[in-house]
């Protein structure tokens, strides 16, 4: 079976803003048909990343390969297939919605009328195509962004925190519309967000970014695997749950406090042992939960590498001294 | 990608702007107040200005008419009209960066170098329609109020132009000020290309005229080597047009300071927008 071709890559790729480093030496591949998710939290560079791969700022150094081709080489080429929003979507507030996608179809050359319509009904926005943009609201102009953005039928599509904002039933809308634009129209998706869950119910494949460093890219579900498994218990008295569970140590490989709650690291596999334990000591157990999602996974390492921050920060200090 | 679309679209954005229109409104505001004024006014307005030369001299006929007035409006070419032209000019590129919407296009395969001189021709549009819209509005208006007749000029004396010169004058003098006002612009659009709001570049721009005019009308002779090349001092080249005989090696001096300033304004704001970083 063939590998899939790599629609976007990216090597050592950097950007310098006078002496802070916002992306540093970051290796990123995003297959043809990944929904791949964009990790950060806010700050971590990942926006200056997209910028950066669709040519608004100049990276330092490193290289951007969009369809095989570096993007210094053959930028018109590559950006014709390449639809995308950085950070919150503005428009020309003056203008209806169907006048700003005309504008923008205009740049790509000859972008039908049928077209415009039929983003602006993909989106649900059809029967406000000619209202003034300013008179949307924030729910609506993401909707807008996402319109323009797939405007040229591109085959990769850039999407930055495309729910930020959004109330639930808008974050959900754009989620099935991702997943829509995956399946159904096979196009490739690059989706950054700091909102992990959404990465987790959409992505095959993510990179998480902080610091403009790359900490970790891959499989979500082989990702997922290697992050840490631990329970969450809440049980009556909990000096006394404490006790028992430091007694499991074949089980358990350790307990901390979490608030009301013990944190308990261990396999999902033993909870049944484990509650079985608890009960016979005397203790009450309110509740057993079972944590291991990549927003805990996505934390521990942001956690790990503010650590390795700030224990650097520390070294350089020391070494100032 | 054609040019033609991209200007097209560039001047959808731009006339479909209200602020575009705040320099036109301004104009046809104060017009004809000034000329129903002076209509009101009569001769009043040139008897007091020609007080002293009415002791030696006998002026007669329709002296203060249509063109006099009109004349006597494109003084306003030395800092207001400059002033409503950068407001749209100053805007043009900065304007992309306050509403955030070089992202929505300068991420489409299209040069940066199209989309500035789509932008650039879209200012030179602007400012011809808004000096045109000028010469019209206080010509017309003017000798429809005040009737036609010879001009008077006050100068480096007096000059009375026959009425079959006036018009042809007129014309002249309207396309070397839109030779002047297109240089302010593209000093606006210069600054424009850096900043991220319109604020910047109106103030910048006009900052410099005002600079600039001081240093051209102060009489020191330390700044004399310099003032033949600053744009301030070629801003009334419009007058050559009402002097007997019209100072044509002075207009082309005028015009190629002004065209330099053009050059040089257009080449660096072009420098600069293509190779900045869209932080906005």
């Amino acid at each position: 079976m063939m590998s899939p071709e790599i629609v976007l890559q990216t090597q050592g790729l950097s950007k310098q803003f006078k002496r802070r480093w916002a992306v540093k030496d970051l290796n990123l591949e995003i297959f043809q048909g990944d929904v791949f998710g964009f990790l950060g939290p806010n700050g971590a560079g990942k926006s200056t990343t997209i910028r950066m791969l669709l040519s608004l700022i100049r990276p330092t150094s490193g290289t951007i390969k969009l369809f095989d081709e570096p993007l210094t080489v053959s930028k018109h080429d590559a950006l014709r297939r390449v639809g995308g929003i950085v950070e919150k979507p503005d428009f020309y507030l003056y203008l209806s919605a169907f006048q700003n996608l005309e504008i923008v179809g205009a740049l790509y050359g000859n972008v039908a009328r049928a077209r415009m319509m039929e983003v602006l009904d993909l989106v649900g926005l059809k029967d406000r195509a000619f209202d003034r943009v300013k008179t949307y609201s924030h729910g609506m102009k993401q909707r807008l962004g996402i319109a323009q953005a797939l405007l040229s039928d591109p085959e990769l599509v850039i999407l930055d925190e495309p729910t930020s904002g959004l109330d639930p039933q808008g974050m959900k809308e754009v989620r099935d519309l991702i997943l829509y634009l995956a399946r159904d129209q096979e196009k490739t998706i690059f989706l950054s967000s700091h909102l992990l869950s959404e990465i987790e119910l959409v992505a095959n494949r993510m990179a998480i970014i902080n610091r403009g460093e790359l900490i970790v890219q891959g499989e979500v579900s082989r990702l997922l695997e290697e992050g840490e498994q631990y329970v969450m218990i809440r049980a009556e008295p909990i000096r006394k749950a404490r006790a028992i569970l430091n007694r499991l140590k074949k089980i358990v490989r350790s307990v901390s406090d979490a608030g009301e709650n013990l944190k308990v690291v261990m396999s999902f596999d033993d909870i049944p042992a484990v509650n079985h334990s608890l009960v016979r000591g005397g203790v009450a157990v309110h509740a057993i939960v079972p944590r291991r999602s990549l927003e805990e996974y996505f934390l521990a390492l942001t956690e790990q590498s503010l650590a390795a921050g700030s224990d650097m920060s520390h070294s350089n200090k020391s070494q100032k001294k | 990608m054609s040019m033609v679309r991209l200007v097209r679209y560039e001047a959808v954005k731009t006339f479909l702007k209200k602020r575009t229109y705040l320099g036109f409104l301004i104009v046809a505001l104060i017009v004809p107040i000034v000329e129903v004024s002076m209509k009101i006014e009569g001769g009043r307005f040139l008897q007091a200005a020609t007080r002293s030369l009415q002791q030696d001299f006998i002026l007669v006929g329709n002296l203060f008419n249509g063109w006099f007035v009109a004349h006597y409006l494109m003084y306003s070419l030395w800092f207001h009209i400059p002033l409503l032209i950068t407001f749209v000019a100053g805007d043009q590129l900065a304007g992309e960066a306050t509403a955030g919407t070089y992202r929505l296009i300068l991420t489409r395969p299209v040069s940066r170098t199209q989309i500035f001189f789509s932008k650039y021709v879209v200012i030179l549009i602007y400012s011809v329609m808004f000096v045109a819209f000028l010469a019209l509005l206080s010509i017309g208006l003017a000798v429809a109020l005040l009737g036609g007749g010879n001009l008077l000029v006050f100068d480096k004396g007096i000059l009375i132009l026959p009425e079959a010169e006036v018009a042809y004058r007129f014309c002249a003098a309207y396309i070397f000020a839109t030779w002047s006002i297109v240089t302010i612009a593209s000093i606006a659009f210069f600054f424009s290309s850096f900043v991220e709001n319109a604020i910047g570049p109106i103030v910048a721009t006009m900052g410099l005229l005002i600079i600039f005019v001081i240093v051209s009308v102060l009489p020191l002779e330390v700044f004399e080597p310099i003032r033949p090349y600053l744009f301030a001092k070629h801003m009334n080249l419009w007058q050559e047009a009402f002097r007997e005989p019209i100072g044509w090696k002075e207009i082309g001096w005028g015009m190629l300071v002004l065209g330099g300033y053009s050059t040089a304004a257009v080449v660096g704001a072009w420098w600069i927008f293509t190779r900045k970083d869209i932080l906005s």
